[in-house]
């Protein structure tokens, strides 16, 4: 089996949300739900003295989609079976038809990656644009992201290229999953486990 | 064979039957369409079979439109008629160095925007007061026939000077947008003229009195390994996001270079976050003073270029003053170091409490800024749209002339970054036989009080005064006659009142906030669904031109802008003149582009176009100025003085001729004004500044009504923790933001990623009150609440000065 997964570059990453944007028009998603998640991860603290203002603001950006990990929690967590690890690829998807709308799936992902789609009520999620693979096409994300801080392919292969982050703040301590997601650490990351910065677009997240 | 196929269908039925109770189903059965097949075919002769096959997916080609400054490719997956799907630019290689006209989120959510079933379908005639929003659906004949019947009785009651094309630029990509309207008008008389626009009005007047024109400089391509950048009020990363803008020119010479670069601006921008880089939070408004305290230290510590400074400008210090300023302690000099007229040395402990930049800080940016060689100091168009934004604009630009990195490889001016030049052929709007200029922002004094405006007061160019208040407005894809205007309260009265502009034509694809003051509304097509051909518009990573054929056929009674002109122009007599004996909107653009092909051959013909889409190449790196750093003798800039003016004698004028208020400073050289509704105008009840800027959502009111986006990108006021902890307000809460001009409802963004003192917004969301009513406007649109008023030289728009007060709502 080969196992696909996402190389995400935070030193190019501007938090666009070109991405999230393309993926819910080729999925058709709607307002409530996105396979794509933007986190903006910050600190900041302002000081004055005298008149001028001084701060330690530092911020930056995560696009995350499904990291189709290597022990999804979601899988393991699902008693219908709805949800597969295709062994080819390696991608992690839910059988809609066999999903009974319980939430176990989206409550056992540290990721919170599933989503609940209202409409059908059924949990949907990324899955890696496998119809799209199928056809020798790079997920849509990948080829949307306008400075190209996104790939796909072989996470061996991609490790091998980027090195082999795959959790900076505010992702999941990636013992838990085994993600395959490889990370170029934007120029101030911060550990996944840090406890000084939050998430700065809360209200946003779906 | 009939038989069959109506066995096959019912034992299809039978096991889709089957098959639900057994919790399976769609896709043992071949998915939903042959579901539907299945229980719709009970009679029909093969119709099982026929609807198996799903109609065809064929990709069509076009582009964005609007106005971020670019142009991406979109590549519309298209079936029975709808897009399915879009996607962009993936011809040729995708590494960081190669050109991809790569859309941004707001091109790929244009499915949704194209197809909304809010799209405007008819000719509309308005029967409430103007702003009701009340219309009734017309036919186009009676639309055609009443724009042109006012088109003619206007012109000859009032002369051609009360005729307008609004400024708009909705459709701000392709050959074909309002300059068909243009040549309509031209073609019938001529119209008042604008000048200078919302984006760039004032850089574009302090680039003409510095530099003798000009607002971009060099391209990004020419910066070099480590070099330093500095950016005033610019983010590429906000502005120009898609692939075929800067922000990606920007982002692959800052992995390429390794650049160091510094941002200073009232936000942390997207542009510097994670990618590396220093944000300086900067007062809004302050940038002047700012360059003036780097200018002291630069010019104290020894590390001005005296050298460049007198061998081409004019106005540094004593010995390159004009005759008629020499002996009066009047140059840059002079007022840098506090010799000059207020005897104040700008020091950085004088910009502290101005900028709010730590004085230290502020030395530390200088020695930079006068020791590092190459250093690239560019500025977008956030600094300058000020009530002091054409001082600002000039006193930015000062800082390379003043370290002598002009001209050469890593350097630019001091304004904006570069564009390639590369440019189609135009579509030919024709000659406008009126010459009357009026700056653009200045309409709605033209429509109340047009015939008081001159020269002097108003910076009427080409004429004394104008000869007639605006009466005639043709509105093509804008909303800039309330929404992305100042002070929506006040234009409101002005447009309410029909005594004053008699009548109003806008053509749009939805009901805008500006297209419910039109006396009448005619649906167009947008670009996408029309023929168009674009250059790759404000970019330097590539010249590219794209190809665009219309996703589907049009749709109810929409009619593309070419044939409406058509059509009115027949009607007034002139149908032969303005289709130049009978072209189609196909065969002007087949036209262009085979002129533009004599001057680039290489590009691909028409048929060969539209199949492909896209033709672009990387061009070569540009330096802004060089011809006249190499050779200034034989290569003058088109100043008066042929020299960079530190020092302006035109402007020197204006100071004595023009009609200015006491707050109202015009200055021959680039010193620092704080403009009026500035930090100095603050008050106990309204404490805080506000400011606008470019967000991600819309490219200003386009898109805006585009919820897929809007609910991706939320639409918040930026406010310090500082600010928001005083006035007990929380991460999402709603609050108000107000002022004595209006009040509107937003939610809050507490955040570290701006100045204490100054809040900030997005424009161009859509403003959303009863204005019959409290006029609260709850849809968030900044213009509530920024100020009409003309700033002193360029007589442009200050939507970036504003106080206000901030409560939780």
């Amino acid at each position: 089996m080969t196992q696909y997964g996402f190389h995400f570059d935070g030193t190019r990453c501007t938090g666009c949300k070109t991405c999230m944007l393309a993926c819910k028009d080729y999925h058709n998603l709607s307002n409530d739900v996105a396979f794509r998640q933007i986190y903006e991860y910050g600190l900041g603290e302002w000081t004055q003295d005298g008149d001028g203002w001084t701060c330690t603001t530092s911020v930056y950006y995560i696009s995350e989609a499904c990291n189709h990990c290597e022990s999804p929690m979601c899988f393991a967590s699902c008693a219908q079976g709805a949800i597969i690890k295709d062994e080819e690829t390696g991608l992690v998807y839910i059988d809609a038809e066999n999903c009974i709308d319980c939430g176990a799936c989206a409550e056992a992902c540290p990721y919170s990656i599933p989503k609940r789609d209202a409409e059908n009520s059924v949990y949907v999620k990324c899955d890696g644009c496998r119809d799209r693979l199928a056809e020798g096409k790079q997920p849509i994300c990948v080829e949307a992201c306008p400075l190209r801080a996104l790939d796909f392919g072989d996470i061996e292969e991609l490790r091998s290229t980027y090195g082999d982050v795959s959790a900076i703040a505010p992702l999941a301590d990636p013992s838990q999953t085994i993600p395959s997601l490889v990370i170029t650490e934007p120029k101030n990351a911060l550990p996944f486990d840090d406890t000084t910065g939050a998430i700065l677009n809360q209200v946003e997240l779906v | 064979m009939v038989e069959k196929a109506q066995e096959k269908a019912l034992s299809r039925r039978t096991f889709v039957k089957g098959s639900a109770l057994a919790g399976l189903g769609l896709a043992a059965a071949g998915g939903t369409a042959t579901l539907f097949g299945c229980s719709s075919n009970t009679g029909g002769e093969g119709e099982g079979q026929q609807t198996e096959a799903a109609p065809e997916e064929k990709i069509v080609w076009t582009h964005c439109a609007v106005n971020c400054g670019s142009t991406c490719v979109l590549q519309c997956h298209v079936q029975d008629g709808e897009i399915k799907y879009i996607e962009s630019d993936n011809t040729g290689d995708s590494a960081m160095d190669q050109p991809q006209l790569r859309a941004c989120l707001r091109g790929r959510s244009l499915r949704r925007w194209l197809q909304s079933p809010d799209r405007l379908n008819y000719p509309m005639k308005r029967v409430g007061e103007r702003g009701s929003g009340e219309y009734e659906q017309i036919s186009w004949d009676e639309a055609i026939q009443t724009i042109a019947d006012e088109m003619k009785r206007i012109r000859e009651t009032y002369g051609d000077e009360a005729m307008t094309v609004h400024y708009a630029s909705g459709v701000s990509s392709g050959l074909m947008g309002s300059s068909v309207v243009n040549r309509l008008m031209n073609v019938t008389g001529g119209y008042l003229n604008y000048y200078g626009s919302y984006s760039s009005a004032h850089i574009s007047a302090a680039g003409t009195y510095t530099y003798g024109g000009g607002t971009y400089g060099s391209n990004f391509l020419t910066l070099q390994d480590g070099e330093l950048v500095v950016m005033f009020g610019n983010s590429p990363a906000d502005t120009r996001m898609g692939g075929g803008g800067h922000t990606h020119d920007f982002a692959w010479m800052r992995e390429a270079k390794n650049l160091e670069v510094i941002n200073i601006d009232p936000r942390m921008t997207d542009t510097t976050c994670g990618q590396g880089g220093e944000w300086i939070p900067i007062r809004p408004g302050t940038d002047g003073a700012l360059c003036a305290a780097l200018a002291y230290e630069i010019i104290n510590n020894g590390w001005a270029d005296e050298e460049f400074l007198h061998k081409y400008c004019v106005g540094y210090d004593e010995e390159t003053m004009p005759e008629s300023a020499k002996g009066q302690n009047k140059s840059y000099k002079d007022y840098i170091l506090g010799t000059g007229y207020d005897k104040t040395p700008k020091t950085p402990e004088w910009a502290e409490p101005i900028t709010l930049i730590p004085a230290a800080k502020i030395k530390e940016l200088a020695e930079k800024i006068g020791t590092t060689k190459p250093v690239y100091i560019c500025q977008g168009y956030g600094s300058q749209r000020h009530s002091n934004g054409e001082i600002t604009s000039r006193a930015i630009m000062m800082l390379p002339q003043l370290v002598g990195q002009i001209g050469l490889p890593g350097t630019t001016g001091g304004r904006r970054e570069g564009k390639s030049a590369f440019a189609l052929s135009s579509f030919p709007a024709g000659e406008n036989p009126v010459k009357t200029s009026l700056p653009t922002f200045m309409w709605p004094d033209a429509i109340r009080r047009g015939e008081e405006l001159t020269a002097l007061n108003a910076g009427v160019q080409n004429a004394e005064k104008l000869s007639s208040s605006i009466k005639f407005i043709w509105n093509y894809a804008g909303n800039t006659l309330t929404n992305q205007h100042s002070d929506i309260n006040l234009t409101h009265d002005i447009l309410k009142d029909e005594s004053l502009c008699e009548f109003i034509v806008t053509s749009e694809v939805f009901m805008t906030d500006s297209a419910k003051y039109s006396d009448i509304i005619i649906p167009d097509l947008t670009l996408q669904e029309q023929y168009s051909l674009s250059a790759n518009g404000y970019a330097d990573n590539m010249e590219a031109i794209v190809y665009g054929s219309p996703v589907y056929d049009p749709q109810f009674e929409r009619r593309g802008i070419y044939e409406v002109c058509t059509e009115i122009a027949d009607k007034l007599g002139v149908k032969d003149e303005f289709t130049d004996g009978g072209k189609t909107r196909e065969d002007w653009l087949r036209q262009i582009l085979d002129e533009s092909r004599e001057t680039y051959p290489e590009l691909p013909d028409w048929d060969t176009g539209m199949a492909q889409g896209v033709w672009k190449r990387t061009p070569e790196a540009t330096i802004s100025l060089q011809a006249f750093i190499e050779d200034p003798e034989a290569n003058p800039l088109p100043t008066p003085s042929g020299k960079i003016e530190i020092y302006s004698e035109t402007l020197a004028g204006f100071a004595d001729t023009w009609e200015l208020a006491e707050d109202e400073v015009i200055s021959p050289i680039p010193e620092f004004d704080p403009g009026f509704e500035s930090y100095v105008s603050l008050t106990d009840e309204y404490p805080l500044l506000l400011t606008g800027f470019h967000y991600k959502a819309h490219t200003h009111s386009s898109y805006a009504n585009n919820e897929i986006i809007q609910t991706a990108a939320h639409h918040e006021l930026w406010i310090n923790p500082v600010d928001a902890e005083e006035r007990g307000i929380a991460d999402g809460d709603e609050v108000r933001v107000f002022n004595d001009r209006g009040e509107l409802r937003i939610i809050a963004k507490v955040t570290p990623r701006i100045i204490p003192g100054t809040v900030a917004m997005p424009q161009g969301m859509w403003h959303d009150a009863d204005m019959n009513g409290d006029k609260i406007d709850h849809g968030g649109c900044i213009n509530t609440v920024t100020i009409y008023r003309p700033s002193p030289l360029a007589k442009a728009n200050p939507q970036h000065s504003n106080i206000c007060q901030v409560a939780k709502a």
